[in-house]
């Protein structure tokens, strides 16, 4: 039998008319700004107290570009749609009738004002502390015209356990379980502040059965919602069997509530406190507490409160460390007298646990899908191979672009010289004027008015074995000549057999009398400044060989930058196994990226400046060998 | 807080900054010195905007409290009205801000601000009063062609007009002119004049503004003398109507010290509240509250188990502060807590106290308070004190046991309790102990 009785008693909340109870287990809420962690709690309420809808059906987020936000809901995620405008929320969801108003102190009036005209709305809770006190008084009026319920500014606002609660109200899953605030007792509350208010649940629930609804009306001067508004609701409905308000010093809100005593307008047990007993000590201007707390008169100090409601017959402590013992007190005469039975408590499906916080405390480990040796963005300052950003950026740090490049790509800053060398090779290999291919093509999509990144990559794609690949090719082929042990004419032969051009061999024009200068000067560097340059020197003896046969056959820039690549990882100390794998992953293609790239930017940027229109190739520039109509060409 | 009191100096000079918008055809002379001394009135002799300084003035304290032709402090006479001169003005500046003063009211304190204007003769002028009001439901506008040092008095002729929340101007008129006060030379002019003053009252966001007297010659307005409070929580949208707007201390109440003010500086930079006023720095009692609601609780019962005079100081920290802000906020109060030894003796008690938070992490609040507690434990040892904590809210285990291992490490006597102690249990057993 009290089994059916508190399966009545959750369920008989639907049935009761809407003015006697604030929500029940189908409202719905339209939940303004996109605060995840308050709408998560929200829904895991609803796990917790088995809703089959969630209590929020969409979110609205005037600047977020996303349609939908993911969410937990039992044991499996849902995704909630996100609005630009609180109207289209509403016409898309129009049973939902909360509105939640998480709008900033600056925006949360206008927010207000505008939900009240949406006509599905018929609740309004506003968080914002800071609303100028006449736009609280006017939307405090206009709801009151309009014949809707306004809680807040400055709450966490209402809860009715078992059927709905706002935001963040009750806090952790721990703590609404130990307030019992999952299921209805019989006592009615209101505060004015949010934290008390979940002090007092607590209270209620160690002491009595826990409460059937709650509200914390905030702390502004004009609040929404009084005091006396939401005991008469509760004063209306069966399931709440006696009232606790707590109140401050300041105003004479509770003094309406002492006249409804009075008056017989409530008839239900009612327990009362003002807070603020403090303020009889100071006369002067100290502020405690809420915005709107302090005494305009004598009747708006806590003492005369007090004393007006104990002698109006409320049942009053001697002070807020005396709540337990009244509250008792209260519950076990109506439970004794009947008015209160016992409530069989309900199975509670315990809410699973995030996997982030079982990983923070140990309980579970997680395989990861993805690893990086190289960088680390999840600290306060994001790391280049260990070092801070900001340690190497700005020049007095004495870090360049090279020591940049070898920290990302080799994970060690290289010494100086190893570093400048490779800061030679960008410059080096930056640009080869708008003729290349590469850099032809990203002037051909960029006059197709494309944007910059879409013609760079078009003048990447042709980079390979026939553009810019021959530095790769210069290195594996000398150092293959080197390892064999083949002698420069050895391997000039070699080459012939196997019918291939040597890689890093051959210049349009330059030729030993007329030296191409780019490789001058970094052989010139590199001899002054590398340890060893084995490679460098081989590939010379051979170039004495082939510009033999024909003057331009020199080593060029690619061959240069290839083998003094391969002589300056042997001076750092790399293994041969190691230079094999820099080779084979496009490292030194790589380096012909990066430099290129400038380039090529150059080239497009230039193309946009001009703003010269869509290339199209003249026809005299091209050998059309097509069929004729029925023949072959 | 919202409603604040503002100077009279600065009441008028929003009036007048905002004059033209609101007051189309009348006119004001705002002519007005704010001065903290003597010197300072001579000092501005010679400067453009000035040259009334060489004719008659009187002189008011401008402390935000009222009744102070009643407590004799409004000079406009040595002999005769109209004789005070630049000299006997500043002279009786230096005078009235040496020693406290004790009003009627019996608040007493140091007046360190006057307000320094040119005598108005208008003996012949009729003094009127107006007073608008931020009501409950609506605005109320109450008007005498009584006004002056006795208005209370006459109370009896004045009337009152309630103004509803979105009156239109012709409303406004409407319901105005059927309150004017009767025996009027010219009721229309002051209808007019009411019905700018009741606009000016609303738009800029006034809680509170009342000009008594005030007289109206033809067009020419004086502004005899005004009590003004703000809604502060408008301020950011008053930034160009208010001007730069300052709200003083009330009169009586010490006024804020290095630690208050740097503690209000940080409150004004963040979006979580931090708020500190130091009541007694003898106190035996410290408290570190998070919350406003909790925080004036634990006064309460602070001061109905031990006296209100050993609280030592009331504050509250709420909104998510940061852990830097926690910290800093602790380590302001620990500092003022170990200034100096209990003159009796006695160990010192500190309740670091709290509901059942809805959203704050309490782990994530409380290593704030650990840093500072740290830092301050030698100088907590030297004094003596006991440390009592009472929190719940998400983490609040963490929070809790962090707090005891620190103190205990750092030899602190400490208890710390959670949300299955009754909050304010823990004063209670502070003072049994």
């Amino acid at each position: 039998m009290h089994n059916m009785e508190t399966n009545d008693m959750i369920h008989r909340e639907t049935l009761l008319p809407a003015d006697t109870v604030l929500f029940n287990r189908d409202t719905q809420a339209i939940f303004w700004n996109n605060h995840q962690t308050a709408i998560q709690r929200m829904l895991d309420y609803d796990t917790l107290i088995g809703r089959e809808r969630p209590s929020v059906a969409a979110i609205v987020s005037p600047t977020s570009g996303s349609r939908c936000g993911k969410f937990f809901f039992g044991t499996s995620e849902i995704l909630l749609p996100i609005y630009r405008t609180k109207h289209d929320a509403a016409a898309a969801y129009p049973r939902a009738s909360v509105l939640l108003n998480f709008a900033s102190f600056r925006r949360a009036s206008r927010v207000t004002r505008e939900s009240l005209e949406l006509p599905g709305i018929h609740t309004i809770m506003i968080t914002a502390e800071g609303m100028p006190e006449r736009h609280a008084r006017a939307l405090k009026l206009q709801a009151r015209a309009l014949g809707k319920i306004l809680i807040g500014p400055a709450t966490v606002g209402a809860i009715v356990p078992g059927a709905f609660k706002t935001a963040n109200i009750g806090g952790t899953v721990e703590n609404i379980l130990a307030s019992k605030l999952h299921r209805p007792g019989a006592c009615g509350l209101v505060t004015r502040s949010g934290g008390l208010f979940n002090e007092l649940a607590h209270t209620i629930a160690l002491n009595a059965d826990g409460i059937a609804e709650g509200i914390a009306i905030g702390g502004d001067r004009f609040a929404g919602s009084g005091f006396v508004d939401h005991l008469l609701r509760m004063q209306r409905n069966p399931q709440i069997k006696y009232l606790l308000l707590l109140g401050e010093v300041g105003g004479t809100e509770e003094y309406r509530v002492i006249e409804a005593v009075q008056d017989g307008r409530i008839t239900k047990p009612v327990i009362g406190w003002c807070i603020g007993t403090i303020a009889r000590h100071f006369s002067t201007g100290v502020q405690f507490g809420h915005a709107g707390a302090s005494a305009g008169s004598d009747l708006e100090t806590a003492d005369s409160k007090n004393a007006a409601m104990r002698a109006a017959g409320m049942h009053v402590p001697k002070s807020f460390n005396d709540f337990p013992e009244i509250i008792s007190a209260v519950y076990q005469e109506l439970h004794a007298e009947g008015v209160i039975g016992d409530i069989s408590e309900p199975l509670v499906t315990p809410l699973p646990e995030d996997i982030q916080t079982a990983l923070a405390a140990g309980r579970v480990r997680k395989g990861t899908h993805f690893t990086c040796t190289i960088s680390d963005d999840r600290g306060e300052e994001a790391t280049y191979a260990g070092l801070p950003i900001s340690q190497v950026a700005t020049p007095d740090t004495g870090f360049g672009i090279g020591d940049v490049i070898t920290l990302l790509w080799f994970k060690r800053r290289y010494p100086q010289w190893a570093s400048e060398f490779l800061e030679s090779v960008i410059k080096t290999v930056a640009d080869h004027g708008p003729a290349v291919s590469g850099a032809h093509n990203a002037r051909v999509t960029a006059r197709a008015g494309k944007d910059v990144i879409s013609a760079l990559v078009t003048g990447l794609l042709t980079i390979g074995p026939r553009f810019g690949g021959a530095i790769d090719g210069a290195a594996q082929w000398f150092r293959h000549g080197q390892s064999e042990e083949m002698s420069a004419a050895r391997f000039v032969d070699y080459m012939a057999e196997k019918g291939r051009f040597i890689p890093g061999i051959g210049h349009r024009i330059k030729s030993l009398r007329n030296p191409d200068l780019r490789v001058t000067g970094i052989t010139q560097y590199a001899r002054a400044h590398f340890p060893e340059t084995r490679l460098l020197d081989y590939a010379l003896e051979v170039e004495q060989l082939t510009t033999r046969k024909k003057d331009n056959l020199i080593l060029n820039v690619d061959g240069a930058v290839g083998v003094l690549m391969v002589d300056m990882w042997r001076g750092l100390g790399y293994e041969e196994s190691d230079i094999d794998q820099f080779i084979e992953s496009g490292t030194l293609n790589a380096f012909f990226v990066l430099g290129r790239s400038i380039g090529f930017i150059g080239h497009i940027l230039d193309e946009k400046r001009l703003n010269m229109p869509l290339y199209r190739h003249p026809f005299d520039d091209i050998l059309y060998a097509v069929p004729q109509q029925g023949g072959e060409c | 807080m919202a409603q604040r009191a503002i100077r009279e100096f600065e009441g008028k000079r929003i009036f007048q900054h905002n004059w033209s918008r609101y007051f189309g055809q009348f006119k004001y002379d705002f002519q007005a010195a704010s001065v903290a001394s003597g010197d300072e009135l001579r000092a501005l002799v010679g400067g453009d905007g000035y040259e009334w300084l060489q004719g008659a003035l009187v002189v008011k304290p401008d402390m935000v409290f009222g009744k102070r032709g009643l407590n004799g402090l409004v000079y406009y006479q040595q002999q005769q009205p109209g004789d005070v001169d630049l000299e006997a003005a500043a002279c009786w500046i230096d005078a009235r801000r040496a020693g406290t003063s004790t009003l009627l009211s019996g608040q007493q304190g140091v007046l360190s601000r006057f307000i320094v204007e040119p005598f108005v003769a208008h003996a012949g002028d009729a003094e009127y009063y107006i007073a608008a009001v931020l009501g409950d439901l609506a605005d109320v506008l109450t008007l005498s062609a009584q006004g002056g040092i006795n208005i209370e008095e006459n109370w009896d002729r004045v009337s009152s007009v309630e103004i509803p929340v979105d009156a239109d101007g012709e409303t406004l008129l409407e319901l105005i002119n059927a309150a004017v006060p009767a025996g009027l030379a010219e009721p229309q002019r002051f209808a007019l004049f009411a019905s700018d003053f009741y606009r000016f009252f609303r738009d800029l966001h006034f809680a509170y503004l009342e000009v008594n007297p005030f007289s109206l010659a033809g067009e020419r307005v004086h502004l005899l003398d005004l009590v003004a409070k703000v809604d502060d929580t408008a301020s950011h949208l008053m930034e160009d109507r208010w001007g730069p707007l300052y709200f003083p201390t009330p009169f009586g109440m010490k006024a804020p010290g290095p630690e208050e003010k740097a503690i209000k500086e940080m409150d004004d930079r963040s979006g979580a509240s931090l708020k500190l006023t130091v009541l007694n720095p003898q106190g035996i009692i410290w408290t570190l509250v998070a919350g406003g609601g909790a925080s004036v609780v634990y006064a309460d019962t602070i001061a109905d188990l031990i006296g209100a005079g050993e609280l030592a100081n009331y504050g509250e920290y709420s909104g998510n502060p940061t852990t830097e802000e926690t910290c800093q906020y602790t380590r302001t109060l620990l500092d003022l807590m170990t200034r100096s030894p209990d003159p009796q003796g006695r160990e010192k008690i500190l309740i670091i106290g709290g509901a059942i938070a809805n959203f704050t992490d309490v782990a994530k609040t409380f290593t704030g308070i650990i840093q500072a507690l740290r830092e301050y434990h030698k100088q907590l040892q030297s004094v003596g004190v006991r440390i009592y904590v009472r929190r719940g809210g998400p983490n609040y285990e963490v929070g809790l046991r962090n707090l005891k291992q620190t103190a205990d490490a750092l030899g602190l006597p400490i208890e710390v309790y959670g949300p299955e102690t009754h909050m304010t249990d823990i004063v209670r057993m502070a003072l049994s102990a």
